[in-house]
């Protein structure tokens, strides 16, 4: 059977634990681990846990259940078809998801929820079937369950022509078709873009061909990880502290190998948390035995003639003997197959507005093209309407369901996405969560618990608001924090609370917009006002779409 | 004040049976002030909002309480750091992170219990649920998981009934009645000598294990194990006691569902989450305070004000559940019934457990159960509401299914009438 939790939600209660103790386990006391895909003979155990989990995060295939809140209720009464939808295309209509994992998954889910008959296409890069990729730097890492392991549950049948292992190359909005890599072409009516993002590789080919050189992204990649650190290298490097960096070094020191963590930034997790609250992720690090170092790069990696990596020469001068380095520098957005599609799909990923609806490079919102995942840029009316790209599990979920829905869906029964960002990262035996963007911030404070126990909130505020919050295994607290940054609630809390002490706010220690890090897990508009990269290309009426150059427009659009 | 009026209504014995009604009035305002200052909030969204705020402490000690010496009180009445430590002491030895397999290990033996007080029933024309199944389930399981000697449960079941009768905020038992104090006392001097027999010949059970704990977090304080004992003792079962006499009388109301629990034991699992929503035994939460002041739902609580927050109104909210007066196994809900944040149920796995079996092995093997009284008699406490007896006529009882060999439990003691008067007191 397979099982995947939704981690966003999960709050550490543990319930799962208790009733299925082969399946679920605590590293720490909060961080959840599990087997994606348990013996049948769990089958009752894994009910129990999923029908007690008090936050329903538990999502096990074939139940025949629909994840999450009451929404999904609302959903299936709210049939598209009773909403002025057009019906055509709901009985007989073509739907094309390129992107064959979580969001394109749960997309075309969502689709057949909503009453949507018409043919479906999943078309995918890898040849494997959708799988769960946050395991991949976790359970796959350590040997507990096998990179192939992952598959995601089918939460329902959705009937679809799957393309996998054939990537898309080119999108043809005149035509509406989209390209193959093998030639073919697949026509659609409406197209769900889910892309995602890929790792970004050391930028030295030749190095980064070395065996032992490797990323996490893919199954592929977590298998071959897996071998390699198996194996028992002599030492692994890890280069970037972003949170897959820096879980993959949880992981190879509950391995016992030696590892060495090298950070361009000043802390780990900094691009994600800010250096405060990074130094305190730096101090579980060193606690467990990793050789950090900080403001340190990796200049070069050598191999040996078999081909094979022996050392590494860092930026401090130092060398050291290593057999795998992982490179966790980061991903890159798949838009290169949207390049000259008209759409305004650039480095930051595909903009789009707050209901998934693409938009093209004139600023101009599509009818039939929808974004969803990693590789979406949408406007966040909580955070100043900023274009948020969200690598995040729980987004890419949300903005899947919300581009189906409003796929089938008339102007007035559309979703716009508002959730408030979650995501979690569990390293060193800690459950590390966030809500809101706290990338955004200028302050911070810790408001409940203690940083020496490890066990505490830390508050984000940005000019006077609080825009985010962090927990090192408080996550129970973290939806009282959500409320206040819906309500752009004053920053510092100015009220005593259970477990806190009232420290007072400090800059948060973000980094410069300008500076590099590691594994950013939001991008946002990033532009200085003085940094303008696009040129205006005005477009004659009858012009065919231009290729992508007018993605960050400076003036607006004229007529004629 | 209408809405005062509400709540004192649901307060009265007469509305124990079914306050579902009275909740639903009481929803209208969801944040309503009463006559006495404090407030009762009762819908889900801010019922579950508060669970998690921190401004609402559960510390309702004086600050001179809290300095004087003795008796500390449990993680129930606790507030982080202090509630998290206790917690984390007592799990230690229950449950995940260090104990994940306990309960789940507790799964074969729960099963012969259950299954041997329903081969009691055999030539019976009729039973009393409360006293013959629902009370000495749990009983037998408490006892035997903390380590407290079974044949003890008459001398504790009195300072459990005078205590749980000390939750009812409309009872005259409250906590500074000499009665309770007395209770309390004794109750803690019975434990006291028990830990201190577990120290001295410790056994697998979690009072030997709380009191010879060598953990690296030190362990819990002796004045700190007692009132983590007592609050396992009556929490261990009292409640339990409750949600299945709650889920028999569930399921002779609605026959179809009890056919399918007959023909398929896996929905149990649903159906005791449903239960849990539809009859939670923990019906509010009586003892939380604001630290500051709370704006909720367009009322301000100010900053001291005592706050009740009623669960059983929540899992009843329209707002939350569709059709929420139906007990449907089917449903799929967060319900409130364990509470939430860092005070969520701590034996909740177990509960969930011992009910999920019992009720399964009602289903199965008790034939053509009938109620005798609809509604049955009700315990005083608005707080841990319950049928006080829950009189059922059967035709008989099916075989058991093939059991595991082991020793037979000892024999369960039914309650001797002046226990029953105790009881009926409360």
């Amino acid at each position: 059977m397979r099982v995947v939790v939704d981690l966003a939600r999960c709050q550490g209660y543990g319930q799962c634990v208790f009733l299925a103790p082969e399946v679920f386990s605590m590293d720490g006391e909060e961080a959840l681990f599990y087997d994606l895909g348990p013996d049948e003979a769990q089958r009752t155990k894994v009910l129990r846990a999923a029908a007690a989990c008090p936050v329903q995060a538990l999502q096990v295939e074939g139940k025949d259940v629909e994840p999450g809140r009451a929404s999904h209720d609302e959903a299936r009464e709210d049939r598209a078809a009773d909403r002025g939808s057009d019906r055509v295309f709901l009985r007989s209509g073509r739907v094309v998801v390129v992107g064959a994992s979580l969001a394109g998954l749960r997309g075309a889910e969502m689709l057949r929820a909503e009453g949507f008959e018409g043919s479906l296409t999943v078309i995918g890069d890898e040849p494997y079937e959708p799988y769960d990729r946050p395991p991949l730097s976790k359970q796959v890492l350590a040997g507990r369950i096998p990179a192939d392991g992952t598959a995601l549950p089918r939460l329902r049948d959705i009937a679809a022509t799957w393309r996998l292992g054939t990537a898309a190359t080119g999108l043809d909005m005149m035509a509406k078709r989209v390209l193959l890599a093998d030639g073919q072409e697949v026509p659609f009516d409406r197209l769900l873009i889910a892309t995602g993002v890929r790792a970004r590789p050391w930028p030295d080919e030749d190095e980064a061909a070395l065996e032992g050189v490797i990323s996490v992204r893919t199954r592929d990649d977590g298998a071959r990880l897996r071998e390699l650190v198996a194996a028992g290298p002599r030492r692994v490097l890890i280069i970037g502290a972003g949170f897959a960096g820096s879980e993959a070094a949880s992981v190879c020191r509950s391995l016992g190998l030696p590892v060495t963590v090298v950070e361009a930034g000043d802390a780990p997790l900094v691009g994600a948390l800010g250096s405060v609250v990074g130094r305190i992720a730096a101090g579980l690090q060193r606690e467990h035995g990793v050789d950090l170092r900080c403001g340190v790069t990796v200049t070069s990696l050598d191999g040996d003639p078999a081909g094979r990596l022996r050392r590494a020469h860092l930026s401090d001068g130092s060398v050291l003997d290593v057999d795998v380095a992982v490179a966790a520098l980061g991903g890159i957005r798949n838009v290169e197959w949207l390049r000259g599609s008209g759409l305004a799909a650039g480095v930051w990923g595909v903009a789009c507005d707050a209901g998934c609806r693409a938009f093209d490079v004139n600023g101009l919102v599509t009818d039939d093209v929808f974004v969803a995942g990693d590789v979406a840029r949408a406007p966040h009316p909580l955070f100043g309407y900023e274009f948020l790209a969200l690598e995040h599990w729980g987004n890419a979920v949300a903005e899947a369901e919300i581009a189906a829905h409003n796929m089938v869906h008339a102007e007035t029964g559309r979703w716009p996405h508002l959730a408030v960002p979650e995501f979690w990262s569990s390293q060193f035996g800690v459950n590390i969560k966030s809500v809101g963007v706290p990338s955004l911030a200028d302050e911070v404070v810790v408001t409940q618990g203690s940083v020496e126990s490890r066990r505490f909130v830390a508050a984000y505020g940005f000019q006077g608001r609080i825009i985010g919050a962090v927990s090192f295994d408080h996550a129970l607290w973290l939806d009282f924090y959500k409320d206040l940054i819906e309500e752009a609630a004053p920053f510092p809390p100015a009220f005593p609370m259970v477990g806190g002490d009232g420290m007072r706010a400090t800059p948060a220690g973000f980094p410069a917009p300008s500076v590099p890090t590691h594994d950013a897990t939001v991008v946002v508009t990033g532009h200085e006002p003085s940094e303008r990269r696009a040129a205006y290309v005005r477009q004659r009426r009858d012009a065919s779409p231009t290729p992508l150059r007018a993605f960050r427009q400076a003036q607006p659009r004229k007529p004629g | 004040m209408a809405e005062a009026g509400v709540f004192e209504q649901i307060l009265d014995h007469s509305h124990r049976a079914d306050p579902y009604p009275l909740y639903a009035e009481l929803r209208r305002t969801p944040v309503a002030r009463q006559p006495d200052g404090s407030y009762v909030v009762s819908t889900y969204r801010h019922v579950a909002a508060l669970l998690h705020d921190p401004r609402l402490s559960s510390d309702l000690r004086s600050e001179e309480e809290r300095a004087a010496p003795g008796q500390r009180p449990s993680m129930l009445r606790l507030d982080p750091p202090d509630h998290d430590r206790v917690r984390r002491l007592t799990m230690r030895h229950f449950g995940p992170p260090h104990t994940p397999a306990r309960v789940d290990g507790m799964y074969d033996e729960l099963a012969e219990t259950v299954s041997r007080l329903v081969d009691d029933f055999a030539g019976r024309e009729q039973v009393d649920v409360v006293d013959d199944f629902a009370y000495p389930f749990p009983v037998a399981v408490i006892c035997k998981l903390l380590g407290v000697p079974r044949e003890d449960e008459p001398r504790f079941s009195r300072w459990v009934d005078v205590l749980v009768g000390a939750t009812d905020p409309n009872g005259e038992l409250k906590d500074t009645n000499p009665a309770v104090v007395q209770a309390i006392i004794d109750f803690r001097g019975y434990l006291a000598g028990l830990v201190a027999t577990h120290r001295k010949e410790p056994g697998e059970d979690l009072l030997s294990a709380l009191a010879t704990d060598a953990g690296p977090e030190g362990r819990l304080g002796d004045d700190e194990l007692l009132g983590q004992a007592m609050l396992l003792l009556i929490a261990g079962h009292e409640t339990t006691v409750n949600l299945i006499a709650h889920g028999v009388l569930t399921l002779l109301r609605h026959p179809d569902v009890l056919q399918r629990l007959r023909e398929d034991p896996e929905l149990s699992i649903r159906l005791v989450e449903e239960l849990l929503r539809y009859e939670p035994s923990v019906q509010m939460i009586p003892w939380r305070r604001a630290l500051a002041d709370i704006e909720l739902g367009g009322t301000t609580i100010p900053s001291g004000s005592v706050v009740t927050l009623v669960l059983a109104a929540g899992d009843r909210d329209p707002d939350a559940f569709r059709d929420p007066d139906r007990f449907d196994p089917d449903r799929q809900s967060e319900h409130l019934s364990f509470g939430g944040g860092p005070h969520f149920c701590f034996g909740a796995p177990l509960a969930r457990l011992e009910t999920q079996l019992a009720l399964t092995e009602f289903a199965r093997r008790v034939e053509n159960p009938r109620l005798v009284a609809d509604p049955p008699p009700y315990r005083p406490s608005p707080v841990l509401r319950g049928p006080l007896h829950l009189p059922v006529r059967l035709d008989g009882v099916a075989p058991a299914a093939r059991r595991v060999a082991r020793p037979a439990p000892e024999m369960v003691r039914q309650r001797t009438p002046a226990e029953e008067d105790v009881h009926a007191r409360g």
